[in-house]
């Protein structure tokens, strides 16, 4: 299963979480959200000037910008 | 004898920690459907069953590891004045993510309750949560609320009650692998041989070390027996270790969460249809642009008979007592000072209170963090963040409550750079003076004008941002982190509770301080220049340039001059350093229009000033020196009177230079005059 970082998802795709590879304080301020890995994201829509991007994660909706979510490693899922 | 307890209200953003003290409270802080509504603490008493409660309402947080300001009130509060209940409002239809700071809530050890509310949404969404069986789980009282209706707030009261007259009950329902558990036993060891750190919770704090959290690290670093725990810590992968720790408070709520309802139905969102066309690719922005300009035209056109009616009213008014009082100077004092003076302000009532009103639909549907999720590319270009949006939108009602709203912004150089921008968003007590001189002197382009001045503001407050960005206040983009809450309809209550919340704000600043300013300007108008030879309170004295107002006038005139302005419009501009409001009121006295606003646009328009010199005043208005209260609360938040300094020098600075230019250029183009 190929691996991206989840600002390379398209919109309305779900993935899954390995790995977060930010910096200390993101990566702690991204596990508060509730991105652990393993946790199903489903990548919902971009802003209309294309960044930030929203997500649906554990039933409610984030919003991370691209420059965030490429520190989320994710594979897709079917 | 009554007992006094303290209760603390925690929890997540946006859950409805506010209402819930209202409702056990009776009073009216201010709620909203986004999260980072509260930014400081709120107390408030109640006294139930013969126990004297003192309630605090907390800044919402998603963890006790903290990022911005108003977090870490929130934190600091938990941890060091140790409140003898904390109530946890939870949102029932996110429970997973709300019942992480559960988690965390446990281990630091304090008692807990439950308020598991957003009950009704939860139910409308098909979502069934047995709450016995999250209490048998968790071990703590479970209380079902509805805050916004104040229900269970009765069950919520006796269950407080009978938690703190039970003794402490330490037990985390949450272990971690033994590895983990080992590292937290052998520093909880240390942490306990040492009186330093009697004052924390030893299995928190240990795993706080664990996890690295800085300023905990920080507090041990001051004590004597770091060199033990330095030991531990480096045996530790601090970087996995949170992952493990997060991973494994996830698991275990999950793990409960199966057995308390159907983990599908717990996640269903009914506001991803309204999202997929308000946030759409094409959409989204011209959707955004007209709201905002709907919201604009309706603040006008709405207004405007109501305007007439109060404006009527005082005149007749104005006219009554003038009959009724004989002595000259005393009719001057209450028909020109008094009464001129809070009609002046008062008529501007039906603008404020519609403002305010679309204002708060924009934050009680939700919308308002869609747009600063559809505005964050822009700030970003500017090198702020969606973030500091929302405090900006708000600055159009008021820019004090804006600048209070910048706490929620984690990083403190975008913090400080959109609290010196936010007083160039034109706030409410602006618009009198828009009103009165675009409507003098540009008919029925008076709309397009205050649109203009608006947008002025806007872009000022951007540039202003990016140039000081780029200069002063360099550094990292900061990251973007914003939970985007389901949309609700506004209530009709709600609404209305929040316009007149601010509606009797208004109200009391006409009858306090704009009251004392207008009477100010009466007596300065009234009493002569000494020399003069007049007689107080006299008509050919009052507001003429033998006035003391008038020598006054003349003394500042030569700074103004070069902006086309006279030395009425100075005086009015000094005065209005204590409210803007004011500017309208004193111009009223000094150009003796009396007591009907019609009538003050009358003689301005017919040749007082002219178009050029109104737009001039108007743009002036905008930039320079903000009210009093808004100095205040800039010195406040950003804690030091140098930037204070820097936003008033740097807002009237500007403010001559663009009403110079306008004023030279156009005077010599012929241009308005
Ligand atoms: N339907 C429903 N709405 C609620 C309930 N409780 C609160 N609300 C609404 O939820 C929104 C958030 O409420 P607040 O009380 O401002 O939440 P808060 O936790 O204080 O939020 P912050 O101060 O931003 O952390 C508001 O629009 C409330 O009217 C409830 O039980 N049911
Ligand atoms: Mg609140």
């Amino acid at each position: 299963m190929p691996e991206k970082t989840l600002d390379l998802i398209e919109p309305e795709t779900s993935v899954k979480i390995l790995k977060l590879t930010g910096q200390r304080s993101l990566r702690k301020r991204i596990l508060d959200m509730g991105l652990t890995p393993g946790t199903k994201v489903e990548v919902m829509r971009r802003a209309p000037l294309g960044d930030p991007v929203e997500f649906k994660i554990k039933g409610y909706n984030l919003s991370l910008r691209k420059k965030e979510a490429q520190t989320v490693l994710v594979e897709t899922v079917e | 004898m009554t007992k006094k307890i303290t209760v603390a209200l925690a929890g997540n953003p946006n859950v409805g920690k506010t209402s819930v003290f209202n409702a056990i409270t009776g009073s009216r802080q201010h709620v909203g459907n986004w999260p980072g509504v509260t930014v400081e603490r709120k107390m408030g008493k109640r006294t139930y069953k013969n126990i004297e409660m003192e309630i605090v309402d907390l800044p919402g947080t998603y963890s006790l590891t903290t990022y911005s300001l108003d977090e870490i009130i929130a934190r600091d509060f938990l941890i060091e004045e140790k409140p003898d209940i904390v109530v946890q409002v939870i949102d029932a239809t996110n429970l997973e993510r709300n019942l992480y700071l559960s988690t965390q809530l446990m281990e630091l050890g304090v008692k807990l309750v439950i308020a598991l509310n957003m009950k009704d949404l939860a139910l409308a969404k098909g979502n069934r949560i047995d709450e016995e069986k999250i209490q048998e789980f968790l071990d703590v009282p479970v209380i079902p609320t509805i805050a916004s209706k104040g229900t269970g707030i009765e069950s919520l009261l006796d269950a407080i009650i009978e938690e703190a007259s039970k003794a402490r009950t330490n037990d985390d329902p949450l272990s971690y692998d033994e590895s983990t558990e080992g590292r937290v036993h052998e520093l909880e060891m240390i942490l306990k041989s040492d009186q330093y750190f009697a004052h924390y919770p030893s299995r928190w704090f240990s795993i706080k070390l664990l996890e690295g959290d800085e300023n905990i690290i920080k507090k041990a670093q001051e004590s004597e027996k770091y060199t033990p725990i330095r030991e531990i810590l480096r045996k530790t992968d601090a970087d996995n270790f949170e992952t493990k720790i997060a991973d494994q408070r996830y698991s275990t709520i999950q793990a409960m969460l199966r057995q308390v309802c159907d983990i599908n139905t717990c996640h269903l969102s009914g506001s991803d249809m309204v999202d997929r066309v308000v946030t759409n690719k094409l959409l989204g922005i011209p959707i955004f642009l007209a709201l905002m300009w709907a919201a604009f035209e309706l603040t006008f056109t709405f207004a405007t008979p109501f305007m007439n009616m109060i404006d009527i009213f005082f005149g007749w008014l104005a006219g009554a007592t003038a009959e009724v009082i004989s002595t000259e100077w005393l009719a001057s004092l209450v028909g020109d000072g008094i009464i001129a003076g809070i009609g002046s302000v008062l008529i501007f009532l039906p603008n404020i209170l519609l403002l305010f009103f679309m204002l708060s639909l924009m934050e009680d549907s939700g919308y308002m963090a869609r747009a600063a999720f559809i505005m964050d590319r822009v700030m970003g270009r500017i090198g702020l963040h969606g973030k500091s949006f929302i405090p900006l939108i708000m600055g159009f009602g008021c820019n004090v409550p804006a600048i209070m709203a910048t706490r929620t912004i984690e990083d403190p150089r975008d913090r400080l750079i959109t609290i010196l921008v936010a007083p160039f968003i034109s706030c409410g007590a602006r618009l009198p003076v828009y009103v009165l001189l675009a409507g003098a002197f540009f008919g029925r382009d008076a709309g397009i004008v205050i649109f203009g001045l608006y947008a002025l503001g806007i872009l000022v407050a951007v540039l202003s941002a990016k140039l000081m960005r780029t200069t002063v206040l360099r550094g990292e983009d900061a990251p973007f982190i914003m939970e985007l809450p389901d949309y609700r309809l506004p209530t009709l209550k709600g609404s209305f509770i929040h316009m007149w919340e601010r509606a009797k704000i208004y109200l009391k600043k006409a009858g306090g301080i704009i009251l004392i300013g207008v009477v100010g300007v009466w007596l300065l108008a009234s009493i002569p220049a000494p020399g003069s030879g007049g007689i107080f309170g006299s008509e050919e004295i009052y507001g003429s340039t033998d006035s003391l107002v008038g020598a006054l006038g003349h003394l500042i005139e030569p700074l103004v001059a070069p902006l086309g302005f006279d030395w009425r419009i100075a005086v009015a501009l000094v005065f209005g350093i204590v409210a803007k409001e004011i500017v309208v009121g004193s111009m009223g006295v000094l150009y003796g229009a009396g007591e009907d606003e019609q009538n003050l646009s009358n003689i301005l328009a017919a040749g007082a000033m002219t178009p050029l010199t109104g737009l001039g005043l108007m743009v002036f208005t905008l930039l320079y020196v903000p009210c009093f209260a808004c100095i205040g609360v800039i010195k406040r938040e950003t804690g030091s009177w140098k930037w204070t300094l820097f936003q008033l020098v740097y807002g009237t600075g500007l403010a001559w230079g663009f009403a110079f230019t306008l004023y030279q250029v156009g005077s010599r183009t012929g241009f308005l005059t």
